[in-house]
């Protein structure tokens, strides 16, 4: 009997990623990508960023062209959801009713969307971004528009006020918290970002929370808990994702707000790995779990559960990096700089190029970097190398960081 | 439309018809050329679509902005003088017969 091919559920960049990287170990057998997005696998990050404010051809967006699967022998099957795992019989049940079996199997399923609950929020003016239909829609719905609220100051929501604020767009970002990309980034620089986007004309309102979205005349209204009501054409939520661990939850996997894996990719059941977004994962490099939202996270933990799956297993270690594009302005982020105890400037935030390196228990655990890229590479080598260097040496300007880290 | 050799490590060449407007990287993925990774689809964010340039050609392509200066600093392969990042060479009809090598390493 011929043995059964190697399946990755999934078709994002991590499961693209298993599937080039389990060729490159090696692994010669019959490999089988099945998504549920009718389209061969593309980059989400422009989606916010160039695609949305541009005229891009979709097919720009994507990862590979079918010539690369053939090439690799990655046989596909899009526009298809995996519906159950049985595991005991080692299959999986598809949406069109088929039945394939593994002989191991990858999750690469990613996360989707937070929707917005208050009431109305399921009003057609509301929109979202994360999948290319839905980029689509929104830079058809931005065309006519002449008012957008952005209901989420995070990375996704702030990109999109940028690009509609290029396009002469009235933005108002209503943000529950009281401050920009609290998750991810430091109080300086969350400041640094609430100015440029109010210098850049955004309506910005912090610690304002939304509780009800209403029909208007045209548009809609956006009604916040200070009575405050702003009128739209267009409303973009960015509150967040859920990870899409249902399926693995259902098959009887181990599952806490994500898939979770071991340091080696590795599911409660050790014929299935899972890598990407959808993983709460534990992560070698920090020394502590948790789940991820990146293409560095995708792309190195994929490498990571195929070495697994070709019994070549490796830890999970590589230093998370990021990166947002909002205005003229990048921000690169490297490491896991919050919480922090210590945080050092270096270069000058009014020339608008800048990091902050930040310290934790007395050693560098991250950098955010605004338009300084040989900070943010450098604070990525020193922390891959565990190089010991002090907030004083960082706060130097006159201390070259890449000859340090290259040793 | 101008077209641009990709010339691998070991010698191996792909000539890829490049639609003005598209950038050296895109041209690459969308034509499947090995050993450009461009991890981050063309943000100038990870410098894994590191091209070395002919000599023929340097003089001719647009200049090196401090933002990508700085990534071509971090490379996994070595920089030389002809070191760009892919993602950031817009084509051109200028650019006609431009010939660029892959370094044997991105990451
Ligand atoms: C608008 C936007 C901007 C971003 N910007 C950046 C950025 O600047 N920098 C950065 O590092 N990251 C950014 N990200 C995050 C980055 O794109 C993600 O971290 C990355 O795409 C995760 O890849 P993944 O393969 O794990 O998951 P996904 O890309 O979510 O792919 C999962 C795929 O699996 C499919 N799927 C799910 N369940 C099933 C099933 N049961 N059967 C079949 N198929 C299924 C889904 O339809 C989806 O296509 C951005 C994301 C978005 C949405
Ligand atoms: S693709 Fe990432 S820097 Fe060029």
């Amino acid at each position: 009997m011929a043995t059964a091919p190697y399946i990755v559920v999934g078709g994002g960049q991590a499961g693209l990623q298993v599937c080039d990287s389990l060729r490159k170990f090696g692994y010669e057998g019959e490999l089988l990508l099945i998504g549920e997005e009718p389209v061969l696998p593309y980059q989400r990050p422009p989606l916010s960023k160039h695609y949305l404010g541009g005229d891009l051809d979709a097919a720009r967006l994507s990862f590979r062209p079918a010539s690369h699967y053939e090439k690799l022998g990655i046989a596909l099957r899009l526009g298809v959801r995996v519906t159950a795992i049985d595991r005991e019989r080692r299959e999986v049940v598809c949406s069109d009713g088929s039945r394939l079996a593994y002989a191991r199997l990858a999750l690469t399923t990613g996360t989707r969307v937070r929707p917005l609950s208050c009431p109305g929020a399921e009003h057609p003016a509301v929109r979202y971004v994360r999948t290319l239909a839905d980029s689509d829609g929104l830079r058809a719905a931005l065309g006519d528009a002449r008012r957008l609220v952005v209901v989420g100051g995070g990375f996704i929501g702030l990109e999109v006020a940028a690009v509609a604020r290029k396009q002469g767009k009235d933005v108002v970002v209503i943000e529950a918290l009281d401050r920009l990309m609290a998750r991810a980034v430091s109080p300086q620089i969350s400041n640094y970002y609430a100015t440029l986007h109010r210098g850049h004309g955004v309506d910005l309102r912090l610690a304002t929370g939304v509780t009800a979205i209403e029909p208007a005349v045209s548009g809609v209204r956006v009604l916040t808990d200070r009575d405050e009501a702003c009128e739209a054409d267009v409303v973009v939520v960015g509150i967040g994702v859920v990870a899409n661990d249902e399926l693995a939850a259902a098959a009887g996997l181990a599952c806490r707000n994500g898939i979770v894996v071991d340091e080696c990719a590795r599911t409660s059941d050790p014929l299935l790995v899972a890598a990407g977004d959808c993983t709460m994962h534990m992560n070698g490099f920090l020394g502590r779990e948790l789940r991820l939202e990146s293409v560095q996270n995708a792309v190195d933990q994929a490498r990571v559960a195929a070495g697994t799956m070709c019994d070549q297993p490796e830890p999970y270690v590589q230093v998370p990096w990021f990166w947002s594009d909002q205005y003229d302005v990048k921000l690169q982020m490297a490491g896991i700089g919050m919480p922090c105890e210590e945080s050092v400037l270096r270069g000058d935030p009014a020339a608008g190029s800048f990091s902050y390196f930040y310290f934790r228990d007395g050693r560098l655990c991250g950098a955010d970097s605004v338009n300084r890229p040989a900070d943010h590479m450098a604070c990525r080598r020193l922390l891959a190398q565990g190089t010991m260097i002090t907030p004083a040496q960082v706060g130097d300007e006159g201390v070259d960081l890449m000859q340090i880290a290259r040793g | 439309m101008p077209k641009v050799t990709y010339r691998q490590p070991d010698g191996a060449e792909n000539v890829v018809d490049v639609p003005a407007g598209w950038s050296l990287m895109e041209a690459a993925i969308q034509n499947d050329v090995d050993g450009i990774v461009a991890e981050c689809g063309g943000g100038c964010a990870c410098a894994t679509c590191h091209v070395y340039v002919d000599d023929a050609f340097v003089e001719r392509l647009p200049p090196i902005s401090d933002m990508e200066g700085d990534m071509l600093e971090c490379t996994a392969a070595e920089r030389r003088a002809g070191s760009r990042l892919s993602c950031q060479i817009k084509m051109s009809d200028e650019l006609e017969g431009l010939v660029v090598t892959i370094p044997d390493r991105q990451t």
